[in-house]
């Protein structure tokens, strides 16, 4: 059988059509279709009051939407409620993954909940942003994984090491450690122990006791008897505040100079308010508080629109601990999406890893672990604190940073008994 | 050193054991005296928490706000009681895994009212004796614990004494050992389970106030008190009222010495250790009647 030119290039033609109409199409089709971002929050259960944090995600997918979004797409956020429950997390990420086919994943608050999702997005090769997992990268070691947080490399060590710094540069040399039966808590423990024993300190102190232990002046006799320099607690909302009142109802001894550094809730609206100057002189991390070292027009604009959104919702007003990070974890995904030019993760990783990211708390650049190479978290002093009114910890002096030095605002005032009478 | 830590043990415990107690003091009457297992009641605590937080809010004190919903929370009861009744006990289907399913369910419902209607956040209240402390010798008692821990005795006395020297009082004792023998003597049972529920439910709102006082509450506060309470009441002896004050002051003397002494990380398992132990020898708990 003979073909004529003419015939060939009909026949070349048509086919050519057949086999890239699909893929014009779908391009075409994937261009039209939103950039989707998946993620669990906690808006029921014990961990509830980390759902201010959808606010921030909520915000940022406005900015960049009205910006014109990613890649000539819109951004959905496709999110679950996860209950606060540890056995919801797995159905909810495949579904994220193989049902709503989200291109980037953002994962659920904390170590414990995140847990469960490493080794999936290990095994799928995904790109996530982690929010809030201590060291929650170390067991899977995912190149894909990068943490909105600012706790620095080698975080089980070292997130907290400010506080023992502070410590030595004030003469602490004998360190208490008191922590909940809690896996944040119980890891920045060990990671406390092990940076007092670098910088030379002796651990003459150790106590774990149960969550939501409401009372604590057995404990605090005990270590008022070790005469402590400095008091390292982890500790959980509940019991900080138990804590913090028992400080006034017991004392801790006049031999401490340094108490906090690792409590949960003081960060919270709800704790500063109801503690109010029961907390004067602790000194504890926090990773941002509105000092003029670390306020930006960027950062006052969010947090009055997220203070806009949060009153009406009853979420915490201040919004200085949680919603910043979200937003951080959306121009995390901007900065990769855009410069990989792909939602592909290998794609977006090494971008990540390659290029320092400008966020709403200053540069991210990070190591092959995830972390933000710099430690970013801060060690603050309440100060001056008067009455329970919430709009005092919006004023700067109140959260004093003293460590990290780049963005120090005030100096330590110790010892501790003294600075609570301050 | 030791003396000081064991006095003050001592009086830290018999403090959290009388908080126990009020916690658990709804549940005596539901549990204990009807055999009905009212798991939400720890979810009722919390919403009466709640109450007495936004009363608070208003600059009334936390026990005052505690009596002034004692009412309110009684009708609550009542209502509460009539929907279990329609849905179990009406059609025969009241045994106990369908009622624990109900309570269950009761619970999730309050927690998620809470949350939508006060949102995430802590609650707590603000009272001028939080932050100091009672000191005798070397006893210290902090305000914040001795408050709370004075109403206990106060319920447990007015309600022992309802339940014994009054008609009513009698028949609820009653109602769960023969309820036809109260239905041929004039009573109606239904009602009488009602009124408990009442009981129970307005014992909620002032074992809140303890609980607020202490320090701050979320709407999800009361899945922590559910098994301590169910430990004092069994240990009580089922139905017996001032027994469960006795089983608090002990489960709470026995976790403040382990704490002081041992390990506070040993604390939660004292309460199951006692009773386990205690059942082992005496099968009707401390103070219940062998039966």
């Amino acid at each position: 059988m003979t073909i004529s030119r003419r015939k060939f290039v009909q026949l070349a033609s048509t086919a050519g059509l057949a086999v890239a109409a699909p893929a014009v199409w779908t391009q075409g089709q994937a261009q039209s279709r939103p950039l989707r971002v998946g993620a669990s929050f906690s808006l029921t259960g014990p961990l509830s009051a980390t759902k201010a944090g959808l606010v921030g995600l909520q915000i940022w997918r406005d900015d960049v939407n009205a910006a014109g979004g990613l890649l000539g797409r819109q951004v959905e956020l496709v999110t679950y409620d996860d209950q606060s429950t540890v056995a919801q997390i797995p159905s909810i990420y495949s579904k994220l993954v193989d049902i709503d086919k989200v291109d980037v994943l953002i994962s659920p608050y904390g170590a414990v909940l995140s847990a469960p999702v490493m080794p999936f997005i290990k095994q799928r090769g995904r790109f996530m942003v982690g929010m809030f997992a201590l060291a929650g990268n170390d067991g899977v070691k995912s190149d894909r994984y990068f943490h909105s947080a600012p706790w620095g490399p080698d975080a089980k060590v070292n997130w907290a090491r400010g506080f023992f710094e502070i410590g030595k540069a004030n003469g602490c040399k004998r360190i208490a450690i008191l922590n909940a039966d809690v896996e944040f808590a119980k890891v920045s423990a060990a990671g406390g122990k092990a940076a007092a024993k670098e910088l030379g300190q002796e651990v003459v102190f150790e106590q774990s006791y149960p969550p939501n232990t409401s009372d604590f002046s057995a404990i605090l006799r005990n270590l008022r008897a070790a005469t402590p320099d400095a008091v390292f607690v982890c500790s959980y909302p509940p019991d900080s505040s138990a804590l913090v009142r028992g400080l006034s109802e017991v004392g801790v001894g006049d031999s401490v100079k340094l108490f906090g550094g690792g409590m949960v809730g003081p960060q919270y609206a709800a704790n500063l308010q109801a503690l109010g100057p029961a907390l004067n002189g602790i000194v504890n991390f926090n990773l941002f508080v509105p000092e003029p070292t670390m306020v930006t027009p960027q950062v006052t604009s969010f947090l009055e629109r997220y203070t806009a959104i949060a009153v009406p919702e009853k979420l915490d007003p201040l919004g200085f601990y949680i919603p910043p990070f979200y937003y951080v974890a959306g121009q995390l995904i901007a900065q990769a999406v855009k410069g990989a030019g792909s939602t592909d993760s290998a794609a977006m990783a090494a971008y990540l890893h390659a290029n320092p990211t400008p966020t709403l708390v200053g540069n991210a650049q990070f190591n092959e672990m995830g972390d933000w190479t710099e430690r970013r978290v801060l060690m603050t002093q309440f100060q001056g604190i008067k009455g329970n009114d919430i709009e005092q910890f919006r004023q700067p002096g109140r959260q004093v940073i003293l460590d990290p030095s780049a963005l120090k605002s005030g100096d330590l005032i110790q010892p501790f008994m003294k600075a609570r009478a301050a | 050193m030791f003396a000081d830590q064991f006095i003050n043990a001592i009086g830290t415990g018999v403090m959290l054991g009388s908080i126990y107690a009020a916690l658990a003091l709804g549940l005596a009457v539901t549990f204990g005296l009807l055999h009905i297992p009212n798991i939400a009641h720890p979810a009722f605590v919390i919403a009466g928490a709640y109450v007495v937080a936004m009363g608070n809010s208003y600059g009334l004190d936390p026990l005052l706000v505690a009596l002034l919903a004692l009412a309110p929370f009684y009708v609550a009861g009542l209502g509460f009681y009539e929907f279990y009744a329609r849905v179990f006990e009406r059609r025969g289907s009241a045994d106990t895994m369908n009622a624990l399913t109900l309570f269950f369910g009761v619970s999730l419902v309050l927690e998620t009212l809470l949350l939508m209607r006060f949102g995430t956040n802590q609650q707590s209240v603000s009272v001028g004796y939080v932050g100091q402390s009672l000191t005798i010798g070397l006893l210290s008692l902090p305000y914040r614990l001795l408050v709370p821990a004075l109403l206990a005795p106060v319920m447990v006395a007015a309600l022992w004494l309802y339940l014994r020297h009054t008609h009513t009082g009698i028949a609820v004792r009653a109602v769960a050992h023969d309820e036809r023998a109260l239905s041929v003597s004039g009573i109606d049972p239904r009602w009488i389970k009602r009124h408990a529920f009442g009981i129970a439910a307005a014992t909620a709102v002032v074992a809140g106030a303890a609980l607020i006082i202490i320090g701050p509450v979320d709407p999800f506060g009361g899945r922590l008190q559910i098994g301590r309470a169910f430990a004092v009441v069994v240990l009580a002896g089922m139905g017996s009222i001032p027994g469960t004050i006795a089983a608090g002051i002990l489960i709470g003397v026995s976790e403040a010495l382990v704490s002081a002494f041992a390990s506070p990380s040993w604390a939660p398992a004292v309460a199951f250790s006692i009773l386990l132990a205690t059942l082992a020898l005496r099968p009707q708990g401390l103070f219940g009647a062998r039966r």
